[in-house]
């Protein structure tokens, strides 16, 4: 799987192309501007954009930006964003166009490597994937809201992690349960918050991001 | 018809507030007097000791007296600002606070510019007597008119003398009851150039200088620097202990545990690999704590979009219904941004926990220099900016920039608060930070 990778700091940059390459991912381009990540990204159209919010000359959302851009560009193409801290406003920008192929993590998620890889595979392969973080503060800003109100404490956590964009089987591992136990679940929160069910576990994340970005 | 009734009745009413408060001053003018002999006496006498004693109770009577006729003079439109040098927080309890409580007295040049009016108000404020005067004098036609003249021609011999006429006759009576009667009518008009003139006078002597008014800017620039300097000193000491308690404790641990991996490495592999799971998970915790250090310090969404996306992102995160109204350019200088920011987010933490507001606007514009914000919910109202240390500090916070707020928020609600800070753009900013 060929990976753009856009990280300023050295030693992180470093640090991803090891990792990335010792899950047999193929990095065919690293850099450390939001101007050479667009070219590298027009040049290489990789199966999938590792890239961080804040890049030079700028050090605003210079990679936030380049990211949007080439998505607008060409269009499904998966990105995994990373940042030093999470904001709900950017996860909303990066779910705009409602197609999955998002991921937006928090630097530190990197240091579990294995999720961090089931992340980027996910994203890769069109799915989401976002910080446990940038959930709790979707749940927080929607805590007096009347649906999620009804649900029950495991019910919450099942969309949470259905929010991360963890798959039936993912959650059912998460909690310890079966994976029939956790599809009920999931039936259960669709009803509440009155979604249309969907078999697609993709668009039914997506469906939970849209309701709780709404 | 009644418009111009009850413009009469308006008319009369004031010409009589008018009158009464001109024979206030015209009293207070023959006080003046007694206090300048009174002031003037005990300054001399200053430095024989007895002046001194009783000077801060004398200043303090004189003050009173000017105080109300820098009230009277507003009355009437002409504005007065108590000039007087703000007394020092506390004197001393010895003969060094008792020294300088009266070395505050005497060097405030406003003590010297009061005493002058004191002498030039026992004759300029008899003016105040005018209408009151007019008034009197137009009742004595009317009484001497409506027959009083005789009684008095038969005690005299000779016509009661008024307003030029000699009223001896029944003609003549009715002449001195149409002079009373121009007299009556031209009263209304009387009090107010007599008092204006007076309160003319007033701020003549009794307003600040330009000298005060440069020295009391000076002494509020004073004052909010210190705090400006007090609230940044405290937020560094801040800064420094959660850094002291939080991600630097972090990495000390990182470190013991490291060397523990180490220690274990080839004899106890498991326990190593425990170790490094324990300090993966410390190295998360201290980047928490830092971000949070981070979010409280810059904000790094202020720092990456600038206000307006800022004040946004305030109102996305929060759990309460926020419409957010922007109208702000770029290049506010940064400071300014960061003082409103955090102004903002105190405003809606607090409708968040006090007010049971379910939906709160915000409204963010800058126009003519200013940068103006309105926080208005839907709450239970109630707040008090004089308790609250919360609105207490947003003040501070924008007293630094001579910035202002304004709350209101009677109880039952809802609360609007108003801030503004006045501040220019600067060119658009190219470097980082």
């Amino acid at each position: 799987m060929r990976v753009v990778l856009a990280e300023d700091l050295f030693l992180l940059r470093q640090g991803l192309i090891q990792l990335l390459e010792a899950y047999d991912f193929e990095v065919v381009a690293a850099v450390d501007n939001g101007r050479d990540l667009s070219a590298a990204l027009a040049e290489h159209r990789p199966d999938i954009a590792i890239v961080d919010v804040r890049l030079p000359p700028t050090f605003t959302t210079e990679g936030l930006q380049a990211a949007l851009q080439a998505r607008r560009d060409m269009p499904g193409l998966p990105i995994l964003v990373l940042s030093q801290n999470v904001e709900q406003m950017y996860a909303r920008e990066l779910l705009a166009d409602g197609t999955g192929g998002i991921g937006y993590l928090l630097k530190d998620s990197v240091f579990d490597n294995d999720q961090f890889i089931d992340a980027v595979s996910r994203v890769a392969a069109g799915g989401t994937a976002m910080d446990p973080a940038v959930v709790a503060r979707l749940m927080v800003s929607h805590a007096r809201d009347e649906p999620l109100g009804a649900l029950t404490a495991r019910e919450r956590h099942v969309l949470e992690l259905m929010a991360e964009g963890c798959s039936n089987m993912a959650i059912a591992q998460r909690l310890s349960v079966s994976e029939g136990a956790a599809a009920k679940h999931i039936s259960n929160i669709f009803a509440k918050l009155m979604l249309p069910q969907d078999s697609d576990s993709n668009r039914r994340v997506l469906a939970v991001l849209a309701y709780l970005n709404a | 018809m009644t418009d111009a009734l009850g413009a009469w009745r308006a008319r009369v009413r004031r010409a009589g507030g008018d009158t009464a408060v001109g024979a206030a001053i015209a009293a207070g003018a023959m006080a003046a007097l007694a206090l300048f002999l009174v002031t003037a006496y005990f300054v001399t006498l200053f430095v024989i000791g007895i002046g001194a004693v009783a000077l801060p109770v004398v200043t303090k009577g004189v003050r009173r007296l000017c105080n109300l006729n820098r009230r009277a003079a507003g009355r009437v439109g002409v504005p007065v600002a108590v000039p007087y040098r703000p007394q020092p927080r506390e004197f001393e309890k010895d003969i060094v606070g008792w020294m300088r409580r009266r070395q505050w007295i005497l060097t405030d040049p406003a003590t010297w510019r009061d005493l002058l009016w004191l002498l030039l108000d026992t004759a300029v404020g008899t003016v105040g007597l005018l209408p009151a005067a007019v008034l009197c004098y137009a009742l004595e036609g009317f009484v001497v008119g409506a027959g009083l003249w005789r009684p008095l021609l038969d005690a005299n011999g000779t016509g009661w003398w008024y307003c030029f006429i000699t009223v001896d006759s029944r003609p003549s009576a009715l002449l001195a009851l149409a002079a009373a009667s121009g007299l009556l009518l031209a009263w209304p008009w009387t009090g107010r150039p007599a008092l204006k003139a007076h309160a003319y006078f007033t701020r003549f002597l009794l307003g600040p200088t330009e000298n005060t008014v440069l020295a009391s800017r000076v002494r509020h620039l004073a004052e909010t620097r210190t705090t400006a300097l007090d609230t940044q000193a405290a937020e560094l000491r801040r800064i420094e202990r959660d850094l002291h308690d939080g991600a630097q404790a972090r990495l000390v641990s990182l470190g013991f545990t490291l060397g523990a991996v180490e220690r274990n490495m080839d004899r106890k592999p498991e326990e190593a690999r425990r170790l490094l799971r324990e300090a993966r998970e410390s190295s998360v915790l201290a980047l928490r704590e830092l971000r949070d250090l981070v979010r409280g310090i810059h904000p790094p969404v202020l720092a990456e979009r600038g206000l307006a996306d800022a004040v946004r992102a305030l109102g996305i995160d929060s759990p309460l219904q926020v419409a957010v109204e922007t109208d702000v350019p770029g290049g506010l200088p940064a400071p300014v941004e960061s003082a409103m920011y955090f102004s903002v987010s105190e405003l809606l933490t607090n409708a968040l926990k006090h007010s049971g507001a379910d939906r709160v606007e915000i409204e963010l514009r800058h126009g003519q220099d200013v940068l103006y914000a309105r926080v208005a919910d839907d709450g239970r109202g109630g707040a008090d900016a004089g308790r609250g240390t919360g609105l207490h500090g947003i003040r501070r916070r924008l007293a630094a920039f001579d910035g202002t707020l304004d709350i209101s928020s009677p109880v039952g609600g809802p609360t609007v608060t108003k801030m503004e800070i006045p501040c220019a753009l600067s060119s658009p900013k190219t470097s980082s930070s």
